[in-house]
């Protein structure tokens, strides 16, 4: 190694060294500063997951806006899965401050190398669908969520200070429906039930693999990209939605789920994590459909985007000639 | 009950209904994620004048009869929307085609109903006009950029226009319940502003490099419940939650 | 090359009397778009009454490089700020 190769080194070291005490002192990183490369990459892996998952999070839900049982949840539920839209508009902008286009980020979800949350693979079959996955998936989401207004990157941090700030209604948009069919004759409150049934595991192994299973953690720890465990979020969005069951008179699936006194938390039963791995590597019950819908649209809408890009030069030749 | 004001009423009512419909389909479809954000938004607004509508229809029905009683629960020939709304999002030529012949027309009947002799209508005009004259912005530039854009988007704008033109001469037909809600002073007489409506579509069409079909032959029905085949397939998604579990709260 | 639609940057000022803030940024292929979607994203909730959007390639920014030579400088200016002065205890309000 030469004398200038050894000097760049600890150059790197030193501004390493600075940059991670920043962020002890809780101080931002936006966009322009230096960051080690392995902070950029981190980043936009994590931030553009959560980016893909809003989007492909739109389409479980957005089956059922032509077949919403009255206008009034028709228009909550659209406005819903709009904001879910604009969320993951807020997250492709935060990606691109690291220097990727939002439309290399959508071909890296289009070729299946990114992943998006694995929730969104389970078919939407009923309208009480609708009230779980917006009382289950929505409320874990905010769990993983809330932590991050705070995380050490300042753009990602912005965009989820909106996020979770525009997606306070959306969970209470989903508990009012189940409120409303566990209420209801005894067809809806089986309906409910159902969808409990289906959307409980699931939206546990949203949370993530546990601890011990979790690479990315250590890291992600020290980069407040994370600020709890998975294993820690699960058993809080545990310990605030059984209650939340309760009230409505709907059973959580899980026969070993019982209040520790002791831990002052409920002990509950083994999640089935080859499930979940299946779901991961592709073999969920609509991951094909989720990413047809996709691909689909950014095809079809290739023209639109290319016709408007045309028209805007050709405007901007004019102006110019003017 | 004052029969021809509540058929006067769904006779504005469907046709935001329906239409909103047609664009809550595109939702997680768009071409884009900030055109995806926008149809919803006008999806959104035709939504909420429909429920204004037809709140005050469930109002003169009495009886407890709902909102939702009125969108959701009629026959396919009780609906009185306007073909055009109905029709399909072929492609997104076609639903902006669709939403500006539909928008050019809204925006004018608004205007006259802002002064009808019906306060509750009048309110809901007053309301309704700074959202649909936004809906018209949107969806004409539009209709400028796919037409001005590329060879394709032309072509593919210019056969929008060209299908969607025969359902465009019955936004001006009148039925019976029109004719007397316009005595009344309560009601928009649309035959007045025919050519305020052809002025204007041919004006953006020819700043969008687009010919002004010169089709003469043109559909009707909508208004009087004879539809194209497209809507009953709508009407069993709008209906099919109150269809399969009648009477209940949701 | 194929042209996708460049990014902007979203300038929203929330209600008069307060300034335009930097509210996010968005994808448009010309300003007129970039304002209309402005509206669609960023005023869904009536968060605004003016919207300003340049084109992000057009905004000029400091190096965060520079910051020593430029921001740090005025560390030390503590006569630019009220509390440098002494006053006599009697005086209250100045």
């Amino acid at each position: 190694m030469s004398n200038e190769q050894i000097k760049e080194m600890e150059i790197e070291r030193s501004l390493e060294a600075q940059f991670e005490e920043r962020i002890l002192r809780d101080e931002k990183i936006e966009a322009k500063d230096w960051m080690p490369e392995k902070y950029r990459k981190t980043h936009i892996r994590q931030i553009s997951q959560h980016a893909h998952s809003e989007i492909i999070g739109m389409l479980p839900e957005g089956n059922w806006i032509t077949r919403a049982p009255s206008l009034r949840r028709k228009v909550a539920l659209l406005a819903k899965i709009q904001d879910e839209a604009g969320h993951g508009l807020y997250l492709y902008s935060a990606c691109e401050t690291l220097g990727v286009s939002r439309e290399e980020l959508y071909e890296q979800l289009h070729s299946g190398k990114a992943k998006y949350s694995s929730i969104f693979n389970y078919p939407t079959v009923s309208w009480a669908d609708m009230g779980a996955v917006g009382w289950l998936v929505d409320g874990a989401a905010i769990i993983n969520q809330v932590p991050l207004c705070s995380t050490s990157y300042g753009p990602y941090a912005r965009a989820m200070i909106r996020v979770c700030k525009e997606e306070s209604f959306h969970q209470r948009q989903g508990y009012e429906i189940m409120v409303k069919l566990a209420k209801g004759t005894p067809e809806q409150k089986e309906m409910a039930q159902d969808a409990l049934n289906r959307w409980w595991w699931p939206s546990l192994m949203m949370l993530g693999p546990t601890d011990a299973e979790s690479v990315h953690t250590e890291q992600s720890m020290k980069w407040k990209l994370k600020r709890k465990s998975n294993d820690e979020l699960r058993q809080q969005f545990i310990d605030q939605t059984v209650p939340q069951a309760e009230l409505i008179g709907l059973t959580i699936p899980d026969k070993d789920l019982k209040w520790n006194e002791e831990r002052g938390s409920y002990d509950f039963g083994e999640i089935d994590w080859d499930e979940f791995w299946q779901v991961v590597k592709g073999h969920g019950p609509c991951n094909k459909e989720r990413m047809d819908a996709r691909v689909n649209a950014w095809e079809e809408g290739e023209w639109v985007r290319d016709a408007a890009m045309a028209y805007a030069e050709k405007n901007k030749n004019i102006n110019k000639a003017v | 009950m004052k029969e021809n004001l509540y058929k006067y009423i769904l006779g504005i009512a469907d046709n935001s209904l329906i239409l909103g419909q047609r664009l809550g389909e595109l939702c997680g479809h768009g071409p884009s994620l900030e055109i995806d954000i926008a149809c919803t938004n006008i999806s959104l607004d035709l939504f909420g004048q429909s429920r204004s509508y037809y709140q005050y229809a469930a109002k003169l029905k009495g009886n407890e009869t709902t909102e939702d009683d009125v969108a959701l629960l009629r026959t396919e020939r009780e609906y009185v929307n306007l073909l055009l709304v109905e029709q399909p999002n072929r492609n997104f030529a076609h639903t902006m085609a669709r939403q500006f012949l539909f928008d050019v027309y809204h925006i004018l009947l608004l205007q006259e109903l802002e002064k009808s002799h019906d306060l509750t209508l009048a309110a809901i005009a007053k309301k309704s006009i700074k959202e649909v004259s936004y809906h018209l912005r949107f969806s004409s530039d539009w209709v400028k950029r796919l037409g001005n854009g590329t060879d394709v988007s032309h072509d593919k704008m210019q056969n929008a226009i060209d299908a969607l033109w025969t359902y465009t001469d019955e936004l001006f037909h009148q039925t019976d319940a029109d004719k007397a809600m316009i005595a009344e002073g309560v009601g928009v007489d649309i035959t007045k502003f025919k050519d305020s409506y052809e002025q204007k579509v041919a004006e953006i069409l020819t700043e969008a490099t687009l010919k002004v079909p010169e089709n003469k032959w043109f559909q009707k029905g909508g208004k009087q419940g004879i539809h194209t085949e497209h809507l009953g397939y709508l009407l069993s998604d709008l209906q099919y939650m109150q269809r399969t579990y009648p009477n209940m709260e949701w | 090359m194929k042209k996708n639609w460049p990014l902007w940057e979203v300038f929203v000022r929330s209600k008069n009397g307060l300034e335009h803030r930097h509210f996010g940024s968005l994808h448009a292929a010309d300003a007129e778009m970039a304002l209309e979607n402005a509206r669609d994203v960023y005023t869904r909730r009536n968060e605004g009454v003016s919207i300003w959007v340049v084109e992000s390639k057009d905004i000029t920014a400091s190096n965060p490089e520079n910051n020593g030579e430029f921001f740090e400088p005025a560390q030390d200016k503590v006569y630019r700020h009220p509390t440098f002065y002494d006053l006599p205890d009697e005086v209250k309000h100045m």
